[in-house]
């Protein structure tokens, strides 16, 4: 609590800006259409006239709030208009996604932890495709999935999980290791086998790390999910609204869609964070 | 048929060289050629799978197939590389490392900014930031700037984090030390605190490497000019040209790696000191 002083002072400070901004970016458009009109306006008309335009260069904080109230609380959920339906269908992929990639990249951590041959085999390139820009492809991805008749929720599935599944590999291969030399020991002069120290070491030691690697992973899997709808022609989803309003020029609709996604990805780490600390608080582990 | 079965038996040779190869002594060569020869059976597979099944090339091309068509179009790939990669990506790196640098030193000065912003920072660094492209494209224009504003947005906060962190790494016995010479503030942050930050500024750079070549390429999705990796990749998908997007990706996977490994070289030798480079 000690600190809730400065970041709200912050918040502010970024608030103030943001409006500052608005009024610098957006006046110029109305000096023009005045000039045009052979008006000359006084400064307060001019900050006025920024705050309220319909397609603002920046469009200002409580142009966009406003937006996001009308779309998620006026509009019924089923309606197009409506960005809780929006933010859905993306959170429905992303979800999607990010369960099978965590499986996999669980399932792939355990493997090269018991398996030395795929450790010396997989992990190299694990850590090496952490540096190729794996986003690139997600149009292939998603265009490809569609030509073999897969549509739908799967495709942007596919790229989240691609996107989660490297984080969880290498975060959980180096939680199942952290288990150190005397704790080890001590399972073998309990004549412990592989399964019980698996089972009964391993996997609780490795908790911690994986969830840090969760919330890496579930913000990855949502930009992965944003990014595989701009392929598609901009039907539904976050990443449609971002899309559509760059085409038209509805500035206010992608500051909305965006707003909307960082409320998403917030909601999403803070979930994983809450089951984090009820978890290892069972288990003893927090600090 | 041949294809298929040539794939099965390739695959389990090398599996049971590798299996043989990892239960030895594990010097330097073998820790580099067991990764070789698992990456080399996935090409060589892909490639017997592709001719066996005879799968058309708009769903897999054969790794032989885009090799030919990398080395038939390096005008063109190089073109999109300098467009995306050096005057996108580079410039946008440059910008918003050195950025997030100067303003991690301008707010350690003052705890309450550091304590303010810190976990907005850290807030940031989780959020969709790419989602941010539109919005950029639209203000700075097609070409390379509005590439180079969005690798700035989305490395400038997870550099800051770092370096914040890394400036509150030396030690306060060091600090002390300083001040028992008298040194001055400038001489602390450069003789003492800088260095003691490099590990984490380096940590920083090299998350910033892919964030930046990832940041470029989705922002052409927005708009851009005829050229860049972007661009080739949306284009050549939509004339169901798989080769060419997977030369644009092989060139973006060793655009990719060569910058984190320029970075970590360079890493290498600062952070000789650090106990994770000493052997």
């Amino acid at each position: 609590m000690r600190s809730l002083l400065p970041i709200l002072s912050v918040v502010a400070a970024i608030v103030a800006i943001w409006y500052a901004g608005a009024v610098w970016m957006n006046s110029q458009w109305t000096l023009d259409q005045a000039a045009r009109a052979g008006q000359s306006l006084s400064l307060r008309e001019v900050v006025a006239d920024t705050m309220v335009q319909e397609r603002p260069k920046l469009p200002a904080p409580h142009q966009v709030a406003a937006e996001l109230w009308q779309t998620t609380v006026e509009k019924t959920v089923t309606s197009k208009r409506s960005l809780v339906y929006h933010g859905w269908i993306t959170l429905s992929a992303t979800l999607l996604g990010f369960a099978i990639g965590t499986g996999l990249g669980i399932v792939l951590a355990i493997g090269i932890v018991l398996n030395r041959a795929m450790d010396m085999s997989v992990m190299p390139w694990a850590i090496a495709s952490q540096t190729v820009p794996i986003l690139a492809i997600a149009p292939m991805i998603i265009v490809v999935l569609n030509s073999v008749g897969v549509t739908g929720l799967l495709p942007k599935a596919v790229i989240s999980a691609y996107l989660s599944f490297f984080p969880v590999v290498v975060g959980m291969v180096s939680g199942l290791r952290s288990p150190d030399a005397m704790q080890m020991d001590l399972m073998r002069t309990w004549n412990a086998s592989r399964a019980q120290v698996f089972w009964r070491l391993r996997l609780p030691a490795s908790l911690p790390y994986l969830f840090t690697s969760l919330k890496v992973g579930v913000a990855a899997s949502l930009v992965g999910a944003i990014v595989g709808e701009l392929p598609t022609g901009a039907v539904a989803g976050l990443g449609a609204r971002l899309l559509a309003g760059s085409y038209y020029g509805q500035t206010v609709q992608i500051w909305s869609a965006l707003i909307g996604a960082a409320i998403l990805a917030a909601l999403m780490v803070g979930a994983i964070g809450l089951v984090q600390r009820t978890t290892l608080r069972r288990l003893g582990m927090d600090r | 048929m041949i294809w298929l079965l040539f794939a099965a038996l390739f695959w389990a040779g090398a599996l049971a060289l590798n299996v043989r190869l990892s239960r030895g002594a594990a010097g330097r060569g073998v820790r580099l050629l067991v990764p070789a020869i698992f990456g080399l059976t996935i090409v060589v597979v892909w490639e017997a799978v592709v001719r066996g099944l005879a799968v058309p090339g708009v769903i897999l091309p054969a790794p032989t197939a885009i090799a030919v068509r990398f080395a038939a179009s390096l005008p063109v790939l190089w073109d999109d590389f300098v467009q995306t990669f050096v005057k996108g990506a580079l410039s946008g790196y440059a910008i918003g490392c050195g950025a997030a640098v100067a303003v991690a030193i301008m707010i350690d000065r003052s705890p309450f900014l550091r304590r303010g912003l810190l976990p907005v920072g850290n807030f940031v660094a989780a959020l969709p930031i790419i989602g941010t492209a539109p919005i950029l494209v639209m203000w700075f224009g097609f070409d390379w700037q509005s590439k180079a504003a969005v690798v700035v947005a989305m490395v400038f906060f997870p550099m800051l984090v770092n370096t914040v962190q890394g400036l509150a790494a030396a030690g306060a016995m060091q600090r002390d030390l300083m001040r028992t010479y008298s040194a001055s503030y400038w001489q602390t942050l450069l003789k003492l605190r800088l260095p003691a930050a490099m590990p984490f500024i380096f940590n920083g750079l090299k998350i910033a490497t892919t964030l930046a070549l990832i940041g470029a390429i989705v922002a052409e999705f927005f708009g851009s000019p005829t050229r860049g990796m972007g661009f080739r990749i949306s284009t050549e998908v939509g004339r169901l040209a798989l080769d060419m997007v997977w030369a644009e990706i092989v060139v973006a996977a060793l655009a990719g790696s060569a910058f984190y490994g320029a970075v970590a070289l360079l890493e290498k030798g600062v952070t000789f000191w650090h106990p994770s480079q000493r052997r």
